[in-house]
């Protein structure tokens, strides 16, 4: 170019101004009570523990504690709505009421967006675009087989089994909720829902939307409470079925309390997931992948995509585009609109995390953190990868539920699967390559509930999800994810 | 103080989304039972039927490729619609000779029945969808698709339940639809047009006709660019005549006979199979 | 020329085109961002009608913007025809905005290669700062790939001092795997910019076509050192996808190429846009297509 460009005098380094999504119009209650026989009323013994934000650690709001007569009262609740109301009711009207919960949380989107980011930490633009579109779109989904039973089994008829118990975790909060009420009340249940003790607020708002949809009272209880109100529905005699969602260690200890009682349960615990990218990959869009498998909602996600296998000839590639990428992601408040990467849910998680990531330091892995700042205040952790690590190495083996990403290469087909599968978990993987038959041929090897194909992290109402092996047992989502709440005859 | 006069509506066809009147100008008195109430329908006329066919023809690349969850977003909506618009359908079929508790009635059942198939559009698929296990190294999977484009003709003996009961699981299907009125009580379904152009139904998806059935029934089976007709009716002539026409490019010719139409019965995920084609694919598995 | 394929997986890329789409720029970055745009403009009239009159008035308007509004960069360049060169010169002999012109039979591309070398070297002679060529898509959609690459370097040479752009027609190539395969090729071939459209072609610049070229323009960056410019065109008439872009480069190439000397926006309604939304930003008020001039 021989001239110079005429400019005026403006700032060239350009970076985004905050871009905050407004809290303005939102009305987080400061005193949320629980939600029994469709009414907001306080705990027996008058305990209520606090929530916080953690991008700030200041408090949000109180939430009543739930003991084991609240629960109780719940069950209670639960079961006379069963049997007088929602097992007697028509299917197709039981159908319109879950409709009328899917419109209604549509029509408040933004509103559960933002209490979902402020009680959670996780970026707004995921709890508004991922998130709560697709906790309609469950509702929506299920609402629609509440009268089609009879063709979901084939030779079987299809009756619900009772009350449901259902615990949930804190990384999807409204989204688990949704997973799991919306499949129980299709099929006739009736339920006792447990948000978890760090994230209560947004199901106490769908609690707004369940009296607002006019749902019959007792169909849904809400309450609160921490591992020792989890503890309290699951032995509860009166309970049919038990629903988790959380680690794998709790959920062993699950199934040894409900063993010999007759309860039905499932389960949806932790995973160390394969990502094997391959030579033969669109390899601009795997890095994407991988991205997103493991620091999406800050890796706080059963099913991420921890451990990465690339294949040796693309490795150095491959890894040095992935620290570039990594270098444009944004760490920070978790209401900006810019932001990729939010708060860390609580103090507990991020030092776990911190433990683990000195513990892969300790056995010799090398460490690399992009070079974000981190804000001073609530709980933070930069986008950190290992490499020369391996599959004996410990943060290669167990779950650390945060943006810590292990990298590993390898040669052949056979020695990626066999590392793949050498691991008690089996939730999910994924693999990368242009070529269809090593696609089918590989997805078909991996021992894991769910499989991505050239994409990671992907979820819909329709598609089943869930665990091999101490991942868990059941499905979530599509027609599987009925089954655990029937009965078949 | 003088009576305040009544606008009163004119019934017009209902293709690619606008509202003509038939481009031959003719016209049908319709009157009730006791030859009064009359009013002026649309005798639909081939050309009509030839336009719709071509915007129905277009409609379809757009509808087909919408998600499923879309599609049963847009069905509901239907339902929510013709919910709020009860009264005018009330007094449509009370003029047609129902009772004012028949109406409520049917209206219950029109909504309810789409309401039904909305919750159909994103689950037929997962119960006509196999993976075959074909003994070869193969991964086989057998999945439905829309045939296309459908012509129809609506039940005589209904004026809404009837229609709804036809039109919806065609489009539930992905299909676009162009569906003949009931002969003997068309009027709610030039209403029910507006109904589906008020819910984000994309233009050219649903074409509504008025006019005679002795007329355009040779048409309607008899058109190219139609992938598949559904006929309502018990008239032997007329279901031969179809079957006859439907050679002529293949397309599948579908007969109900079904009286009442306000039964639980004539509902169900089959009436969507049967505007759908089964595609089978075949994907090695090997490295 | 290497033959190392680089797959493009299209699915993939749209994704990561929505998210970089759903950055929000406000305030302060957003007045920066409109500014940089509107110095990146190639100000463009390519039509058959085109006269000295209609091209006098785009060269005036170039250079005053809008001249109520004051500290506004100008654009950076003018694109015209060829006959249309030294007019525009002329036109624009007080300023520092740059001509380019396009040429080797633009649009098509559809005639031989001395008669589009002599075109070349006829627009470098009347003065053009700038060249515009087109690919062969023809030859390129046979696998011709060679002829695709030494048609590009016997322009280059053709263009002496002039830097040369080399338009792809994405439109004609239609999947990512060509543009990809394409982009590599004119950069490897001599190309100072690469180009995404005529915009005589539907569909012109699209996101991931952007996208899919930035990307190759940073690999080769990487494997030579060496900095190639971009430029969409046609397609582009709203600021908020021109800041679009800018978000696209900030975060696939980074600073040195939001800079007119790296990346050019073809249009030519996208000015008035940006015009509109920097006195939005500045007054609070929404504005009216009736206060800019048209040219």
């Amino acid at each position: 170019m021989n001239k110079k460009i005429n400019k005026s005098d403006f700032k060239t380094d350009w970076s985004y101004s905050p871009a905050p999504e407004s809290t303005d119009h939102i009305k987080i209650v400061k005193k949320n009570d629980l939600f029994i026989n469709g009414k907001f009323m306080p705990p027996e013994k008058g305990k209520y523990f606090k929530t916080i934000n953690p991008a700030n650690e200041q408090k949000l709001a109180d939430v009543a504690e739930a003991d084991k007569s609240d629960v109780d009262k719940a069950v209670k609740a639960a079961r006379k709505a069963y049997d007088k109301v929602w097992s007697k009711m028509d299917p197709s009207e039981r159908g319109k009421y879950i409709y009328r919960i899917a419109r209604l949380i549509q029509e408040r989107a933004r509103e559960f967006s933002v209490i979902e980011t402020m009680d959670g930490g996780k970026p707004i633009r995921e709890s508004r675009d991922i998130d709560i579109p697709l906790v309609s779109a469950h509702f929506f989904y299920y609402a629609g087989w509440a009268d089609k039973l009879s063709y979901a089994f084939p030779g079987k008829q299809a009756k619900p089994i009772g009350v449901a118990g259902q615990i949930i975790p804190w990384n999807f909060p409204l989204l688990m909720a949704a997973w799991k009420l919306a499949p129980a009340l299709a099929t006739g249940n009736t339920v006792v829902l447990k948000p978890a003790e760090t994230t209560p607020l947004t199901a106490m708002k769908l609690a707004e939307i369940i009296q607002e949809a006019d749902l019959p009272p007792g169909v849904v209880n809400i309450i609160n409470g921490d591992g020792k109100t989890g503890r309290a529905i699951v032995e509860h005699e009166d309970i049919n079925k038990i629903a988790f969602t959380g680690s794998t260690d709790v959920g062993k200890m699950i199934m040894k309390s409900v063993a010999g009682t007759g309860k039905k349960y499932t389960l949806e615990l932790g995973g160390k997931a394969a990502n094997i990218i391959f030579e033969d990959a669109a390899i601009d869009q795997a890095v994407e992948g991988i991205i997103d498998g493991i620091f999406f909602n800050q890796g706080h996600v059963c099913c991420a995509g921890s451990r990465l296998f690339v294949q040796e000839s693309v490795a150095d590639t491959v890894i040095s585009k992935l620290k570039d990428r990594m270098e444009s992601l944004i760490v920070g408040d978790p209401l900006d609109k810019n932001t990729d990467i939010g708060a860390i849910n609580s103090k507990m998680q991020l030092e776990k995390i911190k433990m683990y990531v000195d513990i892969g330091q300790k056995e010799g892995g090398s460490v690399h953190q992009s070079s974000c700042g981190l804000p001073e205040k609530g709980y933070w952790h930069a986008p950190t990868l290992f490499t020369d690590v391996s599959q004996s190495h410990r943060i290669v083996q167990e779950e650390i539920f945060g943006p810590v990403l292990a990298i590993q290469t390898f040669r052949t087909v056979d020695e990626v699967i066999a590392k793949a599968n050498n691991t008690p978990f089996g939730l999910s993987g994924g693999v990368w390559t242009d070529k269809g038959s090593k696609i089918f041929q590989v997805s078909k090897s991996i021992r894991a509930g769910v499989l991505w194909a050239n994409t990671f992290n992907k979820f819909d109402p329709t598609s089943p999800f869930g665990g091999y092996k101490e991942s868990g047992m059941g499905r979530e989502g599509g027609l599987e994810g009925l089954m655990p709440y029937v009965n078949l005859v | 103080m003088s009576q305040r006069e009544d606008i009163k509506k004119t019934y017009k066809l209902y293709i690619g989304g606008k509202f003509p009147r038939t481009e031959s100008g003719r016209y049908i008195k319709w009157v009730d039972a006791n030859n009064k109430g009359a009013v002026n329908i649309c005798r639909g006329s081939r050309k009509d039927f030839r336009n719709a066919m071509v915007t129905a023809r277009d409609a379809f690349s757009g509808w087909c490729s919408r998600t499923a969850y879309n599609r049963s977003q847009i069905l509901y909506r239907i339902g929510e619609i013709l919910e709020g618009r009860r009264s005018q359908f009330a007094n449509e079929l009370i003029l047609q000779g129902s009772s004012k508790k028949e109406a409520g009635n049917e209206i219950n059942q029109s909504i309810d029945r789409l309401i039904y198939y909305a919750g159909w559009a994103d689950k037929y698929q997962q119960i006509f969808s196999r993976v075959n296990p074909v003994a070869s190294s193969y991964f086989n999977f057998s999945y439905p698709e829309p045939t296309g484009v459908v012509s129809a003709l609506a039940p005589n003996n209904s004026s809404l339940i009837g229609l709804v009961s036809i039109v919806a699981p065609i489009i539930a299907g992905g299909n676009t639809v162009v569906v003949l009125a009931s002969e003997e009580k068309p009027l709610c379904s030039i209403t029910f047009a507006e109904v589906l152009h008020t819910s984000d139904v994309p233009g050219g998806v649903v074409n509504i006709l008025t006019g005679y059935r002795s007329e355009l029934l040779d048409h309607f089976s008899s058109h190219m660019d139609v992938n598949a007709i559904v006929y309502c009716g018990n008239e032997s002539e007329e279901i031969k005549l179809v079957q006859e026409n439907a050679a002529l490019n293949v397309k599948r010719p579908i007969v109900y006979t079904d009286e009442n139409w306000l039964s639980k019965n004539v509902q169900d995920p089959y009436r969507i199979l049967n505007t759908l084609e089964t595609k089978t694919t075949w994907h090695p598995v090997g490295i | 020329m290497e033959t190392f394929i680089h797959r493009i997986d299209q699915v993939g890329a749209q994704e990561r085109v929505s998210r970089l789409f759903s950055r929000s720029i406000k305030k302060e970055s957003k007045i920066d961002a409109l500014n940089t745009v509107l110095s990146m403009i190639d100000l463009t009239t390519l039509e058959g009608k085109d006269s000295p009159g209609k091209v006098k008035q785009l060269c005036y308007k170039a250079a005053h913007l809008h001249d109520q509004f004051p500290n506004l960069p100008s654009v950076a360049a003018i694109c015209v025809y060829p006959t249309m060169v030294p007019i525009a010169k002329k036109a624009l002999e007080n300023t520092n905005i740059n001509v380019a012109s396009v040429a080797t039979a633009f649009p098509a591309g559809m005639t031989s290669l001395e008669y589009k070398l002599e075109e070349v070297k006829r627009v470098v002679v009347d003065g053009a700062d700038e060249v515009d060529m087109v690919i062969s898509r023809g030859k390129f959609l046979r696998g011709e790939y060679n002829y695709v690459s030494d048609e590009i370097s016997l322009v280059k040479e053709a263009c002496g001092q002039a830097h040369l752009k080399v338009i792809l027609e994405t439109g004609e190539l239609v999947t990512l795997d060509n543009v990809r395969l394409a982009s590599d090729l004119a950069m490897e071939a001599g190309a100072d910019f690469i180009k995404t459209s005529t915009g005589k072609v539907s569909p012109a610049a699209t996101p991931p076509v952007v996208l899919i070229m930035l990307e190759a323009i940073r690999d080769y960056y990487k494997k030579t050192g060496k900095k190639i410019g971009m430029k969409p065109a046609g397609g582009i008439s709203k600021a908020k996808l021109a800041i679009q872009y800018l978000v696209m480069i900030k975060e696939t190439l980074g600073q040195d190429w939001l800079d007119a000397d790296l990346f050019r926006f073809g249009a030519s309604s996208l000015a008035n846009d940006v015009l509109m939304q920097i006195v939005k930003q500045s007054t609070g008020v929404y504005q009216s297509a009736n206060y800019f001039s048209i040219d």
